[in-house]
């Protein structure tokens, strides 16, 4: 999909997921595709309905009923060799899947507080954790608990948390939500995954607690060179933290492509509009915006075609008619635009 | 032009902290602790800073939605009176309450889900004693159309509606009984970024056709800054800095100021930001610390920040710091 020679770490293809309800069936995702290489930092970017958290979700295999994942490819490679494995045909319960979340793939929530028991200390639910996984720092005898009591103390070291030894044995009530994502971080990276999911890690801490987070999520991946899947609503969190950015709209991708190409280059209407539709620090104040017109559709009214048409300022004909595919624009970018090219998904 | 509409003096909100069975007080969180500042007639004035620093609390105080502990928050009414909206009795309040009104920041609970757009948009008239039924009716027509949204939705119930579209009629709610002042908290922190920017062009427009006066409480800066005349800027109950939007962006007088400056990450990849952090947390309000409340995570303090609280100082026209190396610094 890429000009990058390199094998992907995460190979998505065509990956579709549906929620039957009453009222009708939601395509929350409707053909996504994209890779992440090994040690990237790939921002997904998109508003709510966009199905960023439905994708996380699928590849962790974790979407709940009546969600399904309807088709598509989910190829992650796995550590041991070469060996690759379709995430999306794993029983969501089996060993192969158990021993790859939280071991191989790791997930930051955007609720730390929801995310943690209030019942158990933050320590014991890192501790189990790693002895699940126990094998990732000790390959050839069980782990002991006093051992995994002393890494977890080191991670708590790593992730920045003061008083680590004590720390440990807080509850996740008692922490304020900057030591508590601190603490989520430590427990992510508690089985030295290679992936790392992100999703709307700092959406619910405030700006200056905000920075610290993002500081430490770059040191940590020029430290363990941990591929991370960055999602956020937040343009300016995307632009500071990605290298390689997806732009989703109601379950598509409507473009990808290098950091800079979407922040200078886009090609895709959608994005366009969305950069030009956010006040900046530096922009003229008190003016009109330029906005794009009409609202996110109703996940029961998904338009025909393009999904983006109906707001599109370039909408042609054609794009009511058929669903564009992703295809390259550029050497480094991909849009789903007619626009740019004219190739159609199959009907 | 600057006429002021309201001021805020010395406002203080003492909320005390209750234990066990007896429910003892044990300490006090003094969630806005002398607050000073002006608002203008026909301006915006932006009042920015982090969770817990009191910027809700202050407006709720203005709102009398709260009573508020201290101080006094002196309204010029249209009639030309004078009156501290602090001391106020509440049969006195009530006819001011048309003047004064508010638009909520979460478009999903603030409107009433059993009542169609023409009850939940004309309920304000209806309390005020505005109007009969066709009169109302017809307002209600008039205020949808003004935000933007078909007069012949009023029949309808608030489900039907988008998160934009519903931040408008909570928006024709606030404008119903026509307004002087109105406080926005975080009006469009829970919309879609493409929906953001409808509402902020609305508010703007609505803003100079109707002059209307604007209290934006909100912690996204780059919002506050677009639709801001002046900004104020909290910190733990306290302001810190106060100045017009060009100004205290372009000149920061106060180190917390300049760091929530630096802290909003800048949506260009090529405007990288990695140095000047704020490290450390938020103080609570429950037990904040000595001298200047900013000190512990300010790295230009002195001694002095150590044991000597501050005052807010005017260093240029217009322009309010609580620094006392104000002027000295540069960011």
């Amino acid at each position: 999909m890429t000009a990058n020679a390199e094998t992907p770490l995460l190979s998505v293809r065509d990956l579709r997921v549906s929620f039957a309800l009453d009222e009708g069936l939601v395509r929350a995702v409707d053909g996504t595709s994209f890779d992440v290489m090994p040690g990237q930092v790939l921002g997904v970017v998109g508003e709510s309905g966009c199905g960023k958290s439905v994708t996380m979700k699928a590849i962790l295999q974790l979407v709940e009923r009546p969600g399904r994942i309807t088709s598509g490819e989910i190829r992650f490679r796995r550590r041991d060799g070469n060996g690759e494995v379709d995430l999306a045909r794993l029983a969501p319960r089996g060993p192969d899947m158990r021993d790859i979340r939280g071991g191989e793939i790791a997930l930051i929530p955007q609720e730390p507080m929801a995310a943690f028991s209030p019942v158990h200390t933050v320590g014991d639910q890192i501790i189990e954790a790693i002895l699940l996984h126990g094998q990732r720092w000790q390959a050839d005898r069980k782990l002991g608990r006093r051992e995994a009591r002393e890494i977890t103390v080191g991670l708590f070291r790593d992730v920045g948390i003061s008083m680590p030894e004590q720390r440990v044995d807080a509850y996740s009530w008692q922490l304020s939500g900057g030591l508590r994502q601190r603490a989520m971080i430590a427990m992510a990276l508690s089985c030295k995954p290679r992936l790392l999911i992100a999703d709307e890690p700092t959406t619910a801490i405030d700006v200056t607690t905000q920075a610290q987070v993002l500081g430490l999520l770059r040191d940590l991946q020029a430290k363990y060179n941990t591929a991370i899947i960055f999602i956020t609503h937040d343009l300016g969190v995307i632009a500071q933290m990605a290298s390689f950015v997806v732009v989703m709209y109601l379950g598509r991708v409507m473009e990808q492509g290098p950091v800079d190409d979407i922040f200078h280059a886009p090609k895709h209407p959608y994005t366009s509009a969305l950069l030009r539709s956010i006040p900046s620090l530096y922009g003229k104040t008190r003016v009109a915006l330029p906005v794009i017109s009409g609202a996110l559709p109703h996940p029961f009214n998904r338009p025909a075609g393009c999904p983006f048409h109906p707001r599109c300022p370039e909408a042609m004909e054609r794009c009511s008619a058929a669903v564009p595919s992703l295809q390259p624009v550029t050497p480094n970018q991909l849009a789903s635009c007619f626009l740019h090219h004219d190739k159609a998904e199959p009907a | 032009m600057s006429q002021s509409l309201l001021e805020v003096r010395g406002l203080r909100k003492i909320f005390p902290i209750t234990r066990g069975f007896l429910q003892r007080t044990v300490g006090h969180v003094r969630a806005v602790d002398g607050v000073d500042f002006t608002v203008n007639e026909g301006e915006t004035l932006g009042l920015v800073g982090e969770s817990g620093c009191g910027k809700t609390t202050a407006s709720r105080c203005i709102l009398r939605a709260i009573d508020p502990t201290d101080g006094e928050i002196l309204y010029h009414s249209r009639a030309g009176r004078v009156v501290d909206l602090a001391a106020v009795s509440p049969a006195e309040l009530r006819p001011l309450r048309a003047e004064i009104q508010m638009i909520f920041q979460d478009p999903f609970g603030s409107l009433n889900p059993r009542m169609t757009l023409l009850d939940n948009v004309g309920e304000p008239l209806l309390v005020n004693g505005i109007g009969n039924r066709r009169e109302r009716a017809d307002r209600v027509a008039e205020l949808l159309r003004l935000v933007g949204l078909r007069p012949e939705f009023m029949h309808r119930f608030p489900h039907a509606f988008s998160g934009g579209q519903r931040q408008r009629i909570g928006i024709a709610r606030a404008l119903a009984t026509g307004p002087r002042l109105v406080v926005a908290d975080e009006p469009v922190s829970a919309l879609d970024v493409s929906v953001q920017a409808q509402v902020l062009n609305l508010l703007l427009e609505l803003q100079s056709r109707l002059r209307l006066t604007f209290l934006f409480v909100a912690h996204d800066l780059s919002v506050v800054r677009h639709i801001s005349d002046r900004i104020a800027v909290m910190y733990v109950g306290q302001l810190v800095e106060l100045a017009p939007t060009d100004e205290i962006f372009r000149q920061p007088q106060h180190p917390y100021t300049a760091a929530l400056m630096r802290a909003v990450p800048v949506a260009d990849p090529r405007v990288r930001a990695t140095d000047g952090i704020l490290g450390g947390e938020v103080p609570s309000a429950a037990a904040p610390p000595s001298g200047c409340y900013f000190h512990p995570r300010c790295r230009h303090a002195v001694a002095r920040c150590r044991t000597e609280a501050p005052a807010l100082r005017e260093i240029s026209p217009g322009h309010f710091t609580r620094c006392h190396l104000a002027g000295e610094l540069a960011f």
